[in-house]
C-alpha cells in the first residue's frame, strides 16, 4: 500500500497461503499495521488514534443505552432517568457517552488544528482533509441530534433554533425547516427521525473514517518538517521512517491512557460539568429556557452565527445588493457555514510552497492568532448577545474569514521560508542529538 | 391521601399562578459545605433519612418525586432505611393503579407520586436542573472543583425569603433573594422548627433547609457514590496502564533514538 516502499506481508503456513489466495486480509491488515511513518512525529499525532477510540466508544455505549431508551416525546426524558436510576451500570454508560461527546470534540480540534499547522491539507493530501472535513459536519450533526435525545429543555429548545437556522433560507427555508421537522414545530416526529439518523450517521462517520485512513496511508502520513519521506528505495525509506507497530501503536497508546485516565475522572467526579442544568428540566414547549445555549463544541461558529445582525454594515450592503433577500438571520446561517466551508478550501487557499508551519515565520503569527481567535469565539458564543459581545463575535468572525480568504493566500506570496532540513532522517538526527542511530532500525530491532 | 388532597387545595389556594418569571437577574446562591462536595464526597446517611422526613411531612405536600422509586430508600449510598422501614414508608402513599382502576396503597417498586399542584415542579432532578454557587466572583471555580451543586440552589432558595410581599394580577408573590427575578409564587415553606426529628437533632431553619438539600440532591444524583468510585478506580487503573505503556514506548524507541545502545539489541 502506499508509494513507500517496503515488506509485504508473505503467507508462511499452508492454511495462510490458502486463505491469503482467495482473501488477502491479512496482508491488508499487515500493511496497515506496519506502515512505514515518519519516524519525527510529535505529539500532536496521537490525536487520530484518540478519535477512533472515541468513534469506537460513542458506538459501543450508545447501542447498549438504545436498549433502554424511548424514543417518544412522553417517555424519552423519563426512559434516561430509568438508564440513570435502573439499569446495571446505566449512570456510567451515559455519563461516558454524554461526555465522550466532549473528549470527540476536543480530540477534533486539536486534530484539524495539527492539521492547518503543519500544512497536512497541501498536495497530495487534500482529499485526506477534505474526507476530514466531511466527518467534522457529519460529527456537529451527530452531536447535535444525539443532544436533542434526552428531551430535556435545552434538547428542545436547542432543537427549534438550530432548525429555525434552515428557516432563514429565503422562499425554501420554511418548508426545508418543517420537512426536517416533520411538522410545524419540534415534535415527537422530530425526535423520531433524529434518533433514527442519530444511529445511522455514526456508521457514516465510521465508512468515512475508514476512506480517511485508506487516504493517507496512500500518500503517507504528513511529518513536523512537512518534508516527504524519500522513496528511491526501501533502504532510503528505512532511514526516514519506521513501522507504525509496535513503534506507533505504543507511543500512541500511552497518550490514550493519560487522555483516558483525565476523561475518567471528569466522568466520575463532574460528569454535569459541560452540560447545562436545563437540561434536567424536561422539554416543555410553552417554557422558553432565559439563555438557550448550545454544547460547547458548537460555540465557535455559534459566535459567528450571531455576530451578524442587521445593524452590521456588511449585513446592510448584502441586504441591498440582493434586494432585501439577504437579511441579518440568513446572513448568520451563511457565515457559519461559510466559516466551515472556507477551511475545507484550506488547500487550494494557502499557495505557500513550504509545507509545515514550522519553517514559516509569518504564518506562525496569523496561526497562533487563529488558535487565540477560535478560543475568543468559543468563549463569546457562550455569552449573552447584548453589551460589548456582539462586537467580540464580529471581530472574532472577521478574523477567522480573513486567515483563510486572505493572509493564507498572501502569505504565500510576500512571506520570506526559513531553511526546511533535507531529510526527515535529518530533522530526527537534530532533536535527538549525533547519537540517533543512521537509519540501521532494520538491522537492529526484528522487521516484525 | 385525603389529609393530602386537602393540605394541596389549602396550598393552591394561596398559590396560584405560575412561577414569576419577572425580568430581573440570576439570584443569589450561596455556598454551602455539603458532606458530598468534591471528589471523594460522600452522602451523609442521618442527614438524608432526616431530608426525607422533611420532604414527608412538607415539600411533599405540594411537590412531588416522580422518577424516584420508593425501593431505592434502602439502597447503600442513600438514606440506606432498614427494609422493613422503606416497606412500611411506601405503604404511607396512595397510588392509582390502572389495573384495579382504583387506589392502593403503594409498594416500595412504586415511584414516589407526582407533583400535586400543576405549578409545583416535580423535586426528582432539582438539584442538577439548577447552576449551584457559581463563584468565586463568578468564575464557576467552585463548581469545577465541587461539582454543580444545585442543592445550593435549594438552600438559598428555602432561607432566601425576605419577609416581603406582593400582589400581582391576583397572585401573592413572596420576594426570595435566591430565585431568578426575585419574587416567587411558593409561599415560604420553611420556618425552623417545621419537624421534629426523634435523634433530637438541630431542627432550626437552616440546618432542615440543609437535609432536605442533600435529600433532593440524593433524589436527583443517586448513584453518585458508585460513580465516585467507578470513576477513581478507571483513574488508577488507566494511570497505571500509562506508566507501563510509557515505559514500554522509552524501551522500544531507545534504539532507534540511539540513547541506549545496550538496548539496541533485541532483549527478547
Amino acid at each position: 500500500m502506499g508509494g513507500i516502499p517496503h515488506d509485504h506481508y508473505e503467507p508462511k503456513s499452508k492454511g495462510a497461503k490458502w486463505l491469503h489466495q482467495r482473501l488477502p486480509i491479512v496482508g491488508l491488515m499487515y500493511d496497515t499495521l506496519m506502515i512505514p511513518t515518519p519516524k519525527n512525529l510529535n505529539w500532536m499525532w496521537i490525536w487520530g488514534i484518540v478519535l477512533t477510540f472515541c468513534l469506537a466508544l460513542m458506538i459501543i455505549t450508545g447501542i447498549v443505552l438504545v436498549m433502554h431508551y424511548t424514543p417518544h416525546e412522553d417517555y424519552a426524558f423519563a426512559s434516561v432517568e430509568h438508564i440513570m436510576r435502573n439499569v446495571n451500570g446505566g449512570h456510567m454508560i451515559r455519563y461516558l457517552h454524554m461526555n465522550g461527546a466532549s473528549l470527540f470534540f476536543f480530540a477534533v480540534y486539536l486534530h484539524i488544528f495539527r492539521g492547518l499547522y503543519y500544512g497536512s491539507y497541501k498536495a497530495p493530501r487534500e482529499i485526506t482533509w477534505i474526507l476530514g472535513m466531511l466527518i467534522y459536519l457529519l460529527m456537529m450533526g451527530t452531536a447535535f441530534m444525539g443532544y436533542v435525545l434526552p428531551w430535556g429543555q435545552m434538547s428542545f429548545w436547542g432543537a427549534t433554533v438550530i432548525t429555525g437556522l434552515f428557516g432563514a433560507i429565503p422562499f425554501i427555508g420554511e418548508p426545508i425547516q418543517t420537512w426536517l421537522l416533520g411538522g410545524p414545530a419540534v415534535g415527537n416526529a422530530t425526535l423520531n427521525r433524529f434518533f433514527s439518523l442519530h444511529y445511522l450517521l455514526p456508521f457514516v462517520i465510521a465508512a468515512l473514517v475508514a476512506l480517511h485512513i485508506w487516504a493517507f496511508h496512500t500518500t503517507g502520513n504528513n511529518n513536523p518538517t512537512g518534508v516527504e519521506v524519500r522513496r528511491g528505495s526501501k533502504a532510503e525509506a528505512e532511514k526516514d521512517t519506521v513501522p507504525f507497530w509496535p513503534y506507533f501503536v505504543i507511543k500512541d497508546l500511552f497518550a490514550l491512557a493519560v487522555i483516558l485516565a483525565v476523561f475518567f475522572a471528569i466522568v466520575g467526579f463532574m460528569p454535569n460539568y459541560l452540560g447545562h442544568p436545563d437540561n434536567y428540566i424536561e422539554a416543555n414547549a410553552l417554557a422558553t429556557p432565559a439563555h438557550i445555549v448550545p454544547e460547547w463544541y458548537f460555540l465557535p461558529f455559534y459566535a459567528i452565527l450571531r455576530g451578524f445582525d442587521d445593524t452590521v454594515w456588511i449585513v446592510i450592503a448584502a441586504n441591498f445588493l440582493t434586494g432585501g433577500i439577504v437579511d441579518g438571520k440568513f446572513f448568520g446561517v451563511l457565515a457559519m457555514f461559510g466559516a466551515i466551508a472556507v477551511m475545507a478550501l484550506t488547500p487550494w487557499l494557502d499557495t505557500s510552497s513550504v509545507r509545515s508551519g514550522r519553517y514559516r515565520p509569518m504564518f506562525k503569527i496569523a496561526f497562533w492568532l487563529l488558535v487565540v481567535d477560535f478560543i475568543v469565539l468559543t468563549w463569546v458564543g457562550a455569552m449573552p448577545a447584548e453589551g460589548i459581545y456582539p462586537i467580540i463575535c464580529l471581530v472574532g468572525a472577521a478574523y477567522w474569514f480573513a486567515y483563510f480568504l486572505v493572509i493564507l493566500p498572501l502569505l504565500g506570496v510576500i512571506e520570506k521560508p526559513q531553511e526546511q532540513p533535507e531529510t526527515i532522517e535529518e530533522d530526527f538526527k537534530a532533536h535527538y542529538g549525533k547519537s540517533a542511530s543512521t537509519g540501521g532500525t532494520a538491522a537492529e530491532t526484528p522487521a516484525e | 391521601m385525603l389529609k393530602r388532597i386537602a393540605l394541596s387545595a389549602v396550598a393552591a389556594l394561596s398559590l396560584t399562578g405560575g412561577a414569576a418569571l419577572a425580568a430581573g437577574g440570576a439570584g443569589e446562591v450561596k455556598d454551602i459545605q455539603f458532606s458530598f462536595e468534591g471528589p471523594f464526597g460522600t452522602y451523609d446517611e442521618n442527614q438524608l433519612q432526616r431530608g426525607l422526613q422533611v420532604y414527608t411531612e412538607i415539600c411533599g405536600s405540594c411537590h412531588g418525586l416522580k422518577f424516584v422509586p420508593i425501593r431505592t430508600l434502602s439502597d447503600p449510598g442513600g438514606p440506606h432505611l432498614p427494609e422493613d422501614q422503606m416497606r412500611a414508608y411506601a405503604e404511607f402513599y396512595e397510588v392509582y393503579d390502572a389495573e384495579l382502576d382504583d387506589w392502593r396503597p403503594a409498594k416500595p417498586t412504586d415511584h414516589f407520586p407526582e407533583s400535586l399542584l400543576e405549578n409545583a415542579p416535580d423535586l426528582s432532578l432539582m438539584a442538577k436542573a439548577r447552576a449551584g454557587f457559581s463563584g468565586p466572583y463568578g468564575t464557576g471555580i467552585n463548581q469545577f472543583v465541587q461539582g454543580m451543586g444545585g442543592a445550593e440552589y435549594i438552600y438559598s432558595l428555602l432561607t432566601g425569603y425576605t419577609g416581603e410581599e406582593k400582589e400581582e394580577a391576583g397572585v401573592i408573590l413572596y420576594e426570595n433573594k435566591a430565585f431568578p427575578g426575585g419574587w416567587i409564587s411558593m409561599a415560604p415553606p420553611l420556618w425552623g422548627e417545621d419537624v421534629d426529628f426523634n435523634d433530637g437533632h438541630a431542627n432550626d431553619l437552616s440546618s432542615i433547609a440543609k437535609d432536605v438539600s442533600a435529600f433532593l440532591m440524593w433524589t436527583a444524583e443517586p448513584k453518585m457514590m458508585d460513580r465516585q468510585f467507578a470513576g477513581l478506580v478507571g483513574f488508577i487503573m488507566l494511570s497505571l496502564l500509562a506508566v507501563l505503556l510509557y515505559l514500554t514506548n522509552k524501551k522500544i524507541w531507545a534504539p532507534i533514538k540511539g540513547k541506549n545502545k545496550a538496548a539496541a539489541t533485541p532483549a527478547e
